[in-house]
């Protein structure tokens, strides 16, 4: 930290930053998180002059500075230079509507996902859903068994929260013998962050007459799937929202059009999209998908049920595996980190395969059950190591080693995976993915 | 993990009158709507509820045989499922080694936990290209089918919303509840 604060105090533009003027505060190059905080205005002005120099050639300026540009559009396209940040689409060959497509995390910044990159899991495809024909039905345990519009849904008091929506199979290909290689979101990316807006559900549970023996909530989506399954009357009643927009506009088909459950920091398979019906009842429906899929086989051959939470994760998205270092010097580590049992209060990151570790800065503002961006400048020698993060959560919670998840819960459980993530850099500059 | 697990285990009559608490609590602060709800009769409940539950409530009238079964399985299931529930694109239905072995297929017969969600699932969900077009006879027939190929019942022992419930799959006890006292 001293030695980050000298370098600081000692940079000048006609002293550029260089690796003599930073002192490391963990091994394998790690600098003091506040770095490029107390640096911008110095790296700033570099910037301009340089795109000053540009303008005054001339002589080099691309078309679209000299003839007009194109008209205006009813709904807005990524830049066609941006081809490569698209979901990628893992489905049954047989049955192309049942499969996943993944958030590519590795091209992203922030903590909110596009729309359109938001991570999907369909059972039996995305239903195109007429709203003037869709409605939401409460019965069972209710004095009052109704049923709703959409359109007289979208009269009640609306609430909004940001939170992430993490499929409960994310990650599975860390339970393989051997270390995946792909690009970090096609390993990670079944987990989004959005902001959601919609209705508290204990508001509609209350207009029904929830009966005090009701102890779950049946969901079932209106999709070819008729996905059902079983929610905890304490998390009905608590955060969960019959969400209608999806970052400001309304949720979009594959994200269950025109409304889905959202349960911040449960497993995305409860988070029932296209929801139709809500029947209160006093045991849990015993669904194929909080049966025989979405739980987990542990070694003495019972399986954990019902393992709703999604733990603290982190991981490293710059660099990461697809991405080559172009030589020795000073790279930001970005990554992100979430829990769904709360807050992330702090991720620390290892340049030096976990021996030592540094506190990454996490960006404002940290949201309970959100995605949270954690970034580190790091001066990179160009000699081989390993970058790993880990988060701990604000309830004192830490992100385990592999091998720890492993040796508890064997490696056949296929759900809820949330080992700390391993990148080796080689000195060609290259990332891949080892268990380390 | 397993320290936080068991400093979070509380005894369950506490953590009932807790939640109860909590629930209470929750409805009474929960926004108020316009209450635009319509009333919903039995009607129109019976009409849309197709949960079926382990003590078997939800399930209808109807009846079918593993022998009736086997037809529509071979016309409606086996292109995914393989003949037999084994050896398809799709999930592994009959058979699977032991659990507590390396890589085991997760079936009917080793691992699903209730006889009734073979009946709620296939009714609702298959098959993928024709969801809902099997008739209530017809999914107690795959269902009797599946049970069948998994030596669970004889091919011509009768399924319906009686005995159904009443078949004991050997993995009932099989499972862990991690919600509420572990989570």
């Amino acid at each position: 930290m001293i030695g980050a604060k000298k370098g600081y105090r000692t940079m000048t533009e006609d002293h550029p930053l260089t690796d003599d003027h930073l002192q490391s505060v963990a091994g394998g190059g790690l600098l003091d998180r506040r770095l490029f905080l107390r640096q911008s205005l110095a790296f700033g002005t570099g910037t301009g002059l340089l795109l000053a120099g540009m303008d005054a050639t001339g002589a080099e300026l691309p078309a679209w500075q000299k003839t007009p540009g194109a008209p205006f559009s009813n709904y807005g396209q990524p830049s066609p230079h941006e081809k490569e940040a698209i979901r990628w689409v893992s489905a049954n060959s047989g049955a192309p509507g049942n499969g996943i497509s993944w958030t590519p995390l590795h091209k992203l910044e922030g903590m909110i996902t596009p729309n359109g990159l938001h991570f999907e899991r369909h059972h039996n495809g995305v239903p195109q859903i007429n709203p003037d024909r869709h409605r939401l039905s409460l019965h069972g345990l209710f004095r009052n068994p109704v049923s709703f519009s959409v359109e007289d849904l979208l009269r009640y008091p609306l609430v909004s929260r940001i939170c992430f929506v993490e499929c409960g199979g994310n990650s599975n290909a860390g339970w393989h013998e051997e270390p995946i290689q792909t690009p970090v979101g096609y390993f990670h990316g079944l987990a989004s962050c959005s902001e959601w807006t919609g209705i508290p559900l204990s508001t509609l549970l209350d207009e029904a007459g929830l009966q005090p023996d009701a102890r779950w909530v049946i969901a079932e989506g209106a999709d070819a799937a008729g996905m059902n399954i079983s929610i905890p009357i304490e998390k009905a009643l608590d955060d969960t929202l019959v969400a209608l927009y999806q970052n400001g506009e309304r949720i979009r088909p594959e994200n269950g059009y025109p409304l889905r459950l959202i349960l911040p920091g449960w497993e995305a398979v409860l988070n029932v999209k296209w929801l139709q019906r809500l029947q209160a009842a006093r045991e849990p429906v015993m669904a194929r998908n909080e049966t025989s899929k979405y739980t987990e086989l542990q070694p003495s051959g019972k399986a954990r049920q019902f393992t709703f939470l999604m733990d603290a994760k982190s991981l490293i998205t710059q660099p990461s595996p697809g991405y080559k270092l172009r030589g020795p010097g000073l790279y930001q580590i970005s990554g992100l980190a979430w829990s769904g049992r709360g807050k992330v209060r702090k991720v620390e990151v290892s340049a030096d395969g976990g021996k030592s570790w540094a506190e990454a800065a996490l960006q404002e503002p940290v949201m309970s059950k959100s995605f949270t961006r954690f970034r580190l400048p790091w001066r990179w020698d160009g000699s081989p190591l390993v970058l790993k993060s880990r988060a701990i959560d604000e309830t004192g919670y830490q992100q385990p080693e592999r091998a720890a998840l492993v040796a508890e819960r064997g490696r056949n459980g296929y759900f809820h995976y949330n080992a700390i993530v391993s990148w080796a850099v080689a000195p060609d500059g290259s990332l891949s993915h080892v268990y380390a | 993990m397993s320290m936080r697990d068991t400093a979070l285990r509380r005894p369950l009559a506490v953590t009932a009158v807790l939640g109860w608490i909590a629930l209470t609590a929750a409805v009474a602060a929960a926004p108020e709507g316009p209450k635009l709800g319509k009333p919903l009769s039995p009607a129109d409940i019976a009409a849309m509820d197709i949960n079926v539950f382990p003590d078997g409530s939800g399930l209808p009238s109807g009846k079918g045989t593993a022998l009736e079964g086997k037809a529509i399985y071979d016309a409606q299931c086996a292109a995914c499922h393989g003949p037999k529930g084994t050896g398809g694109s799709a999930g592994e239905l009959a058979g699977g080694s032991a659990l507590d072995g390396p890589h085991p297929d997760q079936t009917v017969g080793n691992y699903w936990p209730y006889a009734t969600t073979i009946f709620d699932f296939v009714r609702r969900s298959m098959p993928l290209n024709a969801p809902r077009s099997l008739s209530d006879d017809q999914v107690y027939a795959v269902t009797a089918y599946l049970l069948n190929i998994n030596a669970l019942i004889g091919e011509t022992a009768e399924m319906n919303a009686k005995t159904l419930p009443e078949v004991h799959l050997p993995n009932r006890e099989g499972f862990v509840r991690i919600w509420p006292n572990s989570h």
